[in-house]
């Protein structure tokens, strides 16, 4: 794994200011000096087990959402629809050993061992916006590497024109799947161009951890110009295909949720606005925020757009 | 139930407490921030909850009256129903003052949007007339049609699960359940109503008591 130093800009936006100073503190009392019992700091800020990972091209320069709103807010179909049971739900599943097949228009298929993905792909730190299409947002520092990185190492031929993810099915587990909330397995999918853009990440930490349960783990996609639902969760399958392949909202509702699910404030869902978002973890007098076009990363991604009619192929 | 005036007196202001108890706990889970991530959403939909479940107690009184042929259940209906229309309206302020900041501009933008909002705009105004003419003065004033007009609230509990039903992404067990209690208490009503054919007259003799 390289090690690089971290950004000193960015370290104190990511880190919670308290933990950021006790840090250093903990740092001090363990070279020797003993003022270990003055400090009331938590200890994990000590061994936080990614905590010199670097800093990757992208990262934003936002405030972080506490870890345990995002920890504990989240929406994973497969355990439950509420977002309270999911998190304690998804403490059951089993992340390692894990598999990945990759198939279909690639030379390299086949099954992979996740600890050999993760030694090709040395990990990096990347702080984005995530908004979902229920109108609510959060920033979050993610630790994973760049999807494109991935990928180019199965080999994509010229008639990859799509990519599809498939989440690990197991209703003994996943007792949500035994539901029919949506179509199982959950399937996501991106246009190639989109997957091999530099936004795009897999992610398999947070916060200078492993990535909880509940937010996927162990591998997951993050793509932070769209809605969050793209991001799909526990990647066991990926493929490459010469067509779009079918995504699990999508197909449960077709009207309401388009392949390319771009963050687009001025295409309103059809039974909600999307022109605002509440920003979790913010006091209750806190107004909403208003929602930017791909979620604030159009400079970066609206040329991949150039030709289409947005509100139409939304 | 042959009880005392005094029981009864300490039986309303038993339930009184208990149907006021759910607001208690949210001030307090307010206060002590621990309604989560989206403490709005999490306010929000709570008292959205506690307002259609009130519109199903309200609603379950005069069956549950006629199925045990005792007249003390409509003793709470009007204390119920004005509960309903209670948590109706704080989940309404909760909407405008705390979602939406009370920005107009937000309101317009939003509430045309989103048809399921509309519904329970609408849900609230057909409540609110029903809240005002509650009082014991105002049905005797109104006499025959008192009773007509607090009619609509059978209008307003099916707006009120139209309203939650479109609201919901994927998973309508919830809002379904609703509909199923909901459809249980209004067709008992029809069936009791077609068992006694002077409905109305009956409900003015009722009332003239």
């Amino acid at each position: 794994m390289l090690i690089k130093e971290k950004s000193p800009i960015l370290s104190s936006e990511i880190t919670d200011k308290t933990i950021f100073i006790n840090r250093r503190k903990i740092i001090k009392a363990a070279a020797g000096i003993s003022i270990t019992s003055m400090l009331p700091a938590p200890a994990s800020a000590l061994v936080k087990k990614y905590a010199q990972v670097p800093v990757g091209p992208y990262s934003g320069d936002f405030k972080s959402t506490a870890f345990e709103d995002v920890a504990s807010y989240t929406n994973y179909y497969e355990f439950s629809t509420n977002k309270k049971d999911s998190t304690v739900l998804a403490k059951n599943l089993k992340t390692s050993p894990w598999n990945i097949t990759v198939e279909g228009e690639a030379e390299k298929t086949g099954i992979f061992n996740l600890e050999d993905i993760l030694k090709a792909n040395p990990l990096e730190e990347r702080v984005y916006r995530f908004r979902c299409v229920e109108a609510w947002s959060m920033v979050v520092p993610w630790l994973g590497f760049p999807l494109a990185a991935m990928l180019k190492q199965f080999k994509p031929t010229a008639k990859a024109k799509f990519v599809e993810f498939t989440t690990l099915y197991d209703p003994e587990v996943m007792i949500g799947q035994k539901s029919k909330a949506l179509g199982w397995p959950y399937v996501e999918g991106l246009r190639i161009d989109e997957a091999m853009h530099p936004l795009a990440f897999m992610a398999t930490g947070m916060y200078d951890e492993e990535l909880p349960k509940q937010n996927g783990a162990p591998l997951r996609l993050v793509v932070p110009w769209k809605y969050g639902f793209k991001s799909i969760k526990a990647i066991v399958k990926i493929r490459f295909s010469e067509t779009m392949p079918g995504t699990a909202w999508n197909k449960m509702a077709p009207s309401e949720y388009g392949f390319y699910a771009n963050v687009n404030p001025e295409v309103a869902h059809p039974r909600w606005s999307q022109s605002r978002e509440r920003i979790l973890g913010a006091s209750i007098f806190t107004p909403k925020r208003k929602t930017e076009i791909f979620n604030g990363y159009g400079d970066q991604v609206a040329s991949l757009y150039k030709r289409m009619d947005l509100s139409k192929q939304f | 139930m042959r009880l005392s005036k005094k029981s009864w007196a300490l039986i309303k202001i038993i339930i009184f407490l208990l149907s006021l108890s759910p607001f208690f706990l949210l001030v307090s889970a307010t206060i002590q921030d621990q309604l989560g991530a989206n403490p709005i959403q999490t306010l929000h939909f709570s008292l959205g909850d506690w307002a259609l479940r009130f519109v199903c107690i309200g609603l379950a009184l005069t069956p549950l009256k006629k199925l045990l042929k005792q007249s003390w259940p409509v003793r709470f209906r009007r204390m119920l129903g004005l509960f309903a229309f209670f948590y109706a309206s704080l989940h309404f302020l909760v909407y405008i003052v705390l979602d939406l900041s009370l920005s107009w501009e937000a309101f317009v933008d939003e509430v045309p949007k989103s048809p399921y909002i509309l519904v329970g705009l609408f849900t609230f105004l057909l409540l609110t007339p029903l809240a005002l003419t509650s009082t014991k003065a105002m049905q005797k004033r109104l006499g025959k049609r008192w009773i007509q007009l607090h009619k609509l609230v059978y209008l307003a509990a099916i707006s009120a699960v139209i309203h939650y039903l479109w609201l919901v992404k994927s998973d309508l067990g919830e809002p379904l359940l609703y509909a199923t209690v909901l459809f249980i208490l209004l067709s008992s009503r029809l069936f009791l109503h077609l068992k006694t054919k002077d409905y109305f007259e009956q409900a003015l003799t009722e009332l003239r008591k």
